[in-house]
């Protein structure tokens, strides 16, 4: 420990720390611009300069580091004297336009200016204009306000790990600009409009919407991916004028998605449904809510009544709220009908016994950045949760190993030792050749499971190598992303994953989908368990089943088929032929008006109280921020008022806290015991299609809210919807890039672009989930033909 | 990345630029940069955006940091320049010694301003920043030769010599 | 006259090794080979022989090299700043040109006295001939076994690469150096951490001046005292003086530190046509300008200079007669580190400008009486603020000359014009 003295105060601190870190921690504020605790010290602002006892010259707090007996002072005047100087010099060439300056309100170059105030306006020779970049449809740029404090720089470089903008040219000429005018395409790339101190670098959807001193702060939990980042969503007249990030350490630091921040402009979607519609004899018509919910109730009896439990399905969103999720499921086992699943895009359930209580990180967020080696399957981690990608990178940063086995060489930002990309059929193999590395090294005979199987199977060095670094360096961390679990093997997946974990010491984590799969499991949301985990007399069938054997009613809520399933072509024909379709949605789309029967309002998320519980298993409540349309109503009371109607006992709740405290209560008092541990079935056995279509939901696709989101539809980081396909592929196929060709699966075509895509492995086209343009295709890894 | 297609490193460029690489730590390929910009900014007198592309991916570099680079040091032009570069100095001890008569007589004789290309595309006029050859003041370097105690007569002579 | 770094001048091609060897080069480089000489022996040769950068700051070589010995295992670098680049100074060019051996000697001398692995010589991007010569000189040396693996036997392994820079006066600073040889922009780094610490590749590095580390061969062979008596107690040796500007014979001239002003003066033939003498700066453009009066009374050494209230710097003397017009002198001056900044630190970047435009403005008959304070003031708070020493370059000059020449700004302000006409 170091003892110092700020502003006469005296201090203890770390050796290594600056003044600047010290001073902060006491809570005396040094003014800056270029330093910023998540980045790199610059120290070229030099707004931050402070007298020091013995030092002639005035220090920059921000890059000297405190020293014993050190007598530091922020406000002398020496002190104040240099900060003067230097904001006399950031000035003269600042446009000095704040009224009409997008930041102004909340510039810190503003707030500090009017602390000097005086004498800071000698400077009467020209201002320097500069060209504006365009650096694509989120980020606004007005360049001439830029100060060059290269914090955008140094995020790019250091935090996202995509080098994108530079400082160019020198002197007074510098810069900071893309590579010869190309938008961003990173896609945390919205931190830089926070990190930016000036107006410089403003966000292009909120621009010129509202000023920085009408809006009101309102917290939420971001809505998109399984880690939960914190939000502050800023509303003026009950209207989201934009997102940022809320600091938390332990999910996202200082830093948001594009996604989590830009995904709000896609709540003022056209096709907002509005009012409870019900279709009768081939026509719509708005009814009342206590119409639509009763004629709603009456017909799910009738088909659970007539045709029987099993002809009822029930499919939520993994977004929806922990207390819609439960709700649903006590809703439907309420009637008696125990199929109930949010699975949305997975095909293999093999090993549904034996998962834990929910599925989820094992590790937490934070501390992944203390493995000292990770094994990604199957996932495409900057797309999934790109904010966990970030850890990794500083894991990475910091020495950790990284290794992948994937079906596309996707694109990360840090450093992967070794990458096995294969034909996704090879997953389960590839990860079984890992597992056959260390079994022989360590002379450990093969599980029963297994063991034939491993025997035809060649070991290549690079398995070695990722056995070798999982055992060697610890802790070490396997995670089975998107890919995996949507995999036709997925429990096979699982399960080696799991084996793997047991042989060298490192955990299994699941990146689960959407919001709140963990949640979901929790609340009972699948067929084989209740809430909490809690055994099932009578067990339901998974969604798999459910759509491949249609089914006389489906009630979804907030899923929308075509785009959010494993197999739209089946979902749609299953919706077909049912008797009755009701949908809680907040959208009135072309397709629920030809699939649906009922369609009852329900609210965004932002419209909504809840919980969401995010894969480490943190359970994080929020308000609304903005309250629903007058006949909109939030998803939890929808339900709750149709288990009053159906007469459902204990369903009086008067607040969504309520539903959130019996989970909880019920959780500290059955805690699970897997029933049986059933030995999971791994089956490396395959079959080979001669062209293997491969689905992923790009990350601006996932789920309603975000397809709606105009800006990040048109964003760089965006993939747009076509045949991805190599150039080998292309010519074998006689293809031309750029040109149509048509899709062909289980009898329904598409007419798509081909797009030259190299990380496709041969035999594969990537063909996305989640389109309009797709919609009408098959399971997500089936065969598929192509031609022009 | 698929911007390389543009341009090819021809194979003499490549061995002169691998023979800068040989001389940095394996690890510190970045090194050869500056070098490798000369390198390839020998054949036009200038460098294109497909040619920094090119660079960047030889020595496998971000985009932006060859840019940046490019950007940053004054011997690198990155707009069509003409065959003869012509850089004459205007600091102190060439001022001192007459620099500022000598950039009229060549800007009347060339016809252009500096930063600027003669519209025969035969040369290009720029300042230089002081060349350390201020014993001999004026100077100039004309193609990256030094030229010292310049006149008018005398760079008439050189200039005129050119093809 | 005595030369130390010009040592091979008399011949016909002063740069072959031929011509080196003739005058007993790479004999220290031999000797300490061969004797195994501790290194604290060779640093404590030059302090006390106290030999002072010369590359601007003087800063003692001895101690500076000291810094590196206890410094970790692994790569450590020492690097030779052949960027020469400030306005009035081109006394390396002639080393680099004429003496390319004696560079190369001294470089490994100080790569085994500190320890290092290899050392990387820095030429400025537009000396192509200097550069043609270093490199030669330096494949002949690698031939001779005097650089690389093994030298001559001794079991230490040097190796000594030239480097290229792309045009930028500020990777004559050290640290932007470094970051110019890693390949990047040349940004100057904030210190601390200092070279010594934290240099080339993040390794302990020394950086030293052309004619610094050219001297070093002579004085290990002469002995500390010769070079020290050479010149004066703490300013030891020769230098060599850049005179330019308004004298009859400009050139390099390697003399003894301490040489009366007058003395250089005459060496350089007087001030042209006979001119009255008006002010001299010595020792580079970013050095404080001073009146004849001053310098006329002034020897040519580092604490000398600095009692006189400017400094030797870099010991370009650039004369200017009664005809120059000092607005139009600083304007120049000016204009170069505006052109020059990196643009990574505020006041610099601003600043600079700044100062240029109303200069500018001044010399073009459209100055303001509060400029004169204004320039003051504005070069005042550049000074001391910056990462690196440029932004004490920009501003000394311009402090000097209001100093000095107040009055003839005043009157460029007032009438409209120049004061000489
Ligand atoms: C703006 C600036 C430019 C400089 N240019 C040079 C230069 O061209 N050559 C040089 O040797 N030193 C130059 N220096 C000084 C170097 O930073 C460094 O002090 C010197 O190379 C150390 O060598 P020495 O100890 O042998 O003098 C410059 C310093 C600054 C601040
Ligand atoms: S003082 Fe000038 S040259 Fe030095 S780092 Fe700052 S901006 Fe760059
Ligand atoms: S905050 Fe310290 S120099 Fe910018």
């Amino acid at each position: 420990m170091i003892e110092l003295e700020i502003d006469g105060k005296k201090v203890e601190a770390e050796p290594g720390n600056m003044i600047i870190q010290v001073a902060d921690a006491m809570g005396v504020y040094i003014p800056r611009f270029c330093y910023h605790k998540k980045l790199s010290i610059a120290a070229n602002c030099r707004m931050c300069l402070v007298e020091v006892e013995k030092i002639g010259k005035p220090v920059p707090a921000c890059a000297t580091p405190i020293s014993q007996g050190m007598r530091v002072f922020t406000k002398s005047e020496k002190a104040l004297a240099a900060q003067r100087a230097v904001m006399e010099f950031l000035l003269i060439n600042h446009p000095l336009d704040c009224p009409i300056c997008d930041q102004g309100g909340e510039c810190e170059l503003q707030d500090l200016a009017l602390g000097y105030g005086d004498d800071l306006s000698r400077y009467t020779e020209g201002k320097r204009a500069v060209d504006d970049e365009n650096l694509g449809s989120l980020i606004a740029t007005d360049m001439t306000r830029c100060i060059h404090c290269t914090r955008c720089v140094r995020f790019g470089t250091e935090v996202a790990g995509m080098r994108e903008l530079g400082t160019v040219w020198r002197g007074e000429h510098m810069e900071i600009k893309t590579f010869v005018g190309k938008s961003l395409t990173s896609e945390v790339s919205g931190n830089i409009i926070d990190l930016c101190p000036v107006g410089a670098l403003t966000s292009k959807p909120y621009r010129y919407t509202a000023r920085a001193w009408e809006l009101q702060q309102r917290y939420t939990i971001a809505p998109h991916d399984c880690l939960g980042s914190h939000l502050n969503v800023h509303v003026r007249r009950n209207e989201v004028m934009r997102v940022v990030p809320r600091e938390s350490e332990a999910i996202n630091e200082t830093w948001l998605s594009d996604r989590d921040r830009f995904s709000y402009t896609g709540l003022k979607s056209e096709d907002r449904l509005n009012q409870p519609m019900i279709k009768q004899s081939g026509h719509w018509q708005s009814v009342s809510w206590e119409v639509a919910l009763e004629y709603m109730l009456e017909a799910l009896k009738k088909v659970i009544a007539v045709q029987g439990p099993e002809q009822a399905a029930g499919i939520i969103s993994p977004s929806a709220t922990l207390e819609e999720s439960y709700l649903f499921q006590r809703l439907l086992r309420g009637l008696g009908c125990p199929n109930i699943d949010h699975r949305l895009r997975q095909i293999d359930f093999a090993d549904q016994d034996s998962m834990p209580l929910y599925p989820g990180l094992k590790v937490k967020i934070a501390d992944l950045e203390q493995q000292r080696a990770v094994l990604i399957i199957g996932a495409n981690v900057r797309q999934e949760q790109p904010l966990l990608a970030l850890r990794l990178r500083k894991a990475n940063l910091k020495g950790a190993q990284i290794f992948c086995i994937n079906p596309i060489d996707y694109q990360v930002n840090f450093n992967l030792n070794q990458k096995l990309i294969c034909h996704p059929t090879l997953l389960p193999e590839m990860l079984a050749g890992i597992i056959k590395a260390i079994l022989v090294k360590q002379a450990i005979e093969a599980p029963t499971t297994i063991a034939e199987q491993l025997k035809s199977i060649q070991v290549t060095e690079q398995q070695q190598a990722i056995a070798e670094a999982l055992s060697v360096n610890q802790p070490s961390t396997i995670l089975l992303g998107a890919i995996a679990q949507q995999h036709p093997q997925a429990a096979t997946l699982r399960s080696l994953a799991s084996l793997l974990a047991e042989l060298t010491g490192a955990s299994v984590n699941l990146l689960t989908e959407g919001a709140n799969t963990a949640g979901a499991w929790l609340a009972g949301a699948v067929p084989h368990r209740g809430a909490v985990g809690l055994t099932q007399d009578k067990l339901g069938q998974t969604i798999a089943e459910l759509f491949a054997e249609p089914r006389k009613a489906y009630v979804l809520f907030n899923v929308e088929p075509a785009q959010d399933c494993a197999n739209p072509k089946q979902v749609t024909k299953a919706l077909q032929q049912a008797d009755l379709v009701v949908a809680l949605t907040p959208y009135n789309t072309p397709y629920l008006q030809q699939h649906a029967d009922v369609l009852l309002p329900i609210a965004h998320h932002a419209e909504t109280s809840g919980t969401y519980v995010n894969a480490e298993g943190e359970w994080q409540s929020f308000a609304a921020v903005v309250s629903a349309p007058e006949q909109v109503k939030p998803g939890w009371k929808v339900l709750r008022v149709l288990g009053n109607l159906a007469d459902l006992a204990d369903f009086n709740y008067t607040a969504s806290t309520e539903i959130r405290d019996e989970l909880q209560g019920m959780l500290a008092n059955h805690s699970l015991k897997v029933a049986k541990q059933v030995q999971p079935r791994i089956n490396l056995a395959y079959t080979k299609h001669p062209l293997t279509r491969i689905t992923e939901w790009p990350m601006y696709r996932v789920d309603g809210l975000v397809r709606r989101a105009l800006p990040l539809q048109q964003a760089a980081s965006h993939d747009s919807v076509g045949i991805r396909i190599n150039s080998k592929m292309i010519e074998q196929l006689q293809l031309a890039a750029g040109g149509l060709a048509t899709v062909e699966q289980a009898g329904e075509s598409v007419t798509l672009p081909v797009i030259l895509d190299e990380r496709i492995p041969q035999g594969c086209a990537l063909i996305a989930g989640g389109f309009a343009e797709t919609e009408v295709l098959a399971e997500s890894f089936g065969a598929i033909t192509i031609h022009v | 990345m698929a911007e390389t297609e543009l341009y090819k490193l021809t194979e003499t460029m490549c061995g002169e630029i691998d023979q800068w690489i040989a001389k940095f730590p394996p690890e510190r390929k970045q090194s050869a940069l500056l070098a490798s910009l000369h390198i390839v900014q020998k054949e036009t007198g200038w460098l294109s955006t497909a040619q920094l592309n090119a660079v960047a991916d030889y020595l496998g570099l971000a985009y932006v940091t060859v840019y940046e680079v490019a950007t940053f040091y004054s011997m690198y032009d990155l707009q069509p320049v003409g065959r003869h570069k012509v850089h004459l100095c205007n600091n102190i001890s060439c001022m001192l010694n007459g620099s500022e008569k000598l950039s009229e007589h060549v800007k009347a004789k060339l016809g252009v301003e500096f930063g600027a290309t003669t519209t025969d595309g035969k040369f290009t006029l720029k300042h230089a920043e002081c060349l350390a050859a201020c014993a001999g003041a004026p100077a100039a370097q004309i193609d990256g030769v030094h030229y010292e105690n310049l006149t008018p007569e005398k760079i008439d002579k050189i200039l005129d010599n050119l093809d | 006259m005595t030369n130390v770094c010009y040592r091979t001048l008399q011949f016909d091609e002063p740069w072959t090794l031929e011509a080196y060897e003739s005058v007993g080069g790479y004999q220290v480089l031999r000797r300490i080979m061969q004797e195994k000489t501790p290194c604290d022996q060779i640093i404590n040769e030059l302090k006390e022989a106290s030999l002072r950068g010369r590359g601007g700051a003087g800063f003692p070589t001895g101690v500076k090299w000291s810094f590196m010995t206890s410094a970790s295992q692994g790569a450590k670098y020492v690097v030779c700043n052949a960027d020469e680049s400030e306005p009035g100074t081109c006394k390396d060019r002639d080393i680099l040109r004429y003496n390319p051996h004696q560079l190369i000697e001294g470089m490994i001398i100080a790569g085994y006295a500190m320890g290092c692995t290899s050392g990387y010589i820095y030429i400025r991007g537009e000396f192509t001939e200097p550069f043609a010569r270093v490199e030669t000189a330096l494949q002949q040396a690698k031939a001779a076994g005097l650089v690389g693996s093994n030298i001559l036997e001794s079991g230490f392994d040097f190796q000594l690469e030239t480097a290229i820079g792309a045009g930028a006066y500020i990777c004559g600073e050290e640290t932007a150096l470094l970051n110019s040889l890693e390949g990047k922009k040349g940004f100057p780094r904030f210190k601390p951490p200092f070279p010594a610490n934290v240099g080339l590749y993040g390794r302990p590095t020394t950086v030293n001046n052309v004619e610094t580390l050219a001297s070093v061969p002579v004085i290990l062979e002469k002995g500390a005292k010769w070079f020290l008596e050479l010149g004066k107690p703490n300013n030891g040796g020769t230098k060599i003086f850049s005179v330019t500007g308004h004298v009859n014979k400009p050139g390099n001239y390697e003399v003894p530190l301490g040489i009366p002003f007058k003395e250089l003066l005459e060496l350089a033939g007087g001030v042209r046509n006979g001119n009255k003498l008006k002010a001299v700066i010595p020792g580079g453009s970013s050095m404080p300008v001073l009146p004849a009066e001053i310098i006329m009374e002034t020897d040519m050494d580092y604490d000398s200079l600095m009692k006189a209230g400017s400094m030797l710097g870099t010991a370009a003397v650039i004369v200017m007669d009664e005809t120059t017009c000092m607005v139009k002198a600083l304007e120049c001056i000016s204009k170069f580190y505006m052109e020059e900044s990196c643009g990574q630190c505020t006041p610099c970047r601003e600043g600079t400008g700044w100062l240029h435009r109303v200069i500018h403005r001044i010399e073009n008959g459209q100055g303001k009486p509060e400029d004169l304070d204004n320039l003051v003031r504005v070069a005042k708070n550049i000074e001391g603020r910056t990462i690196c020493a440029l932004g004490e370059a920009a501003a000394w000059p311009v402090g000097a000359f209001m100093k000095h020449f107040r009055d003839e700004f005043a009157y460029h302000i007032q009438h409209k014009k120049c004061l000489v006409g």
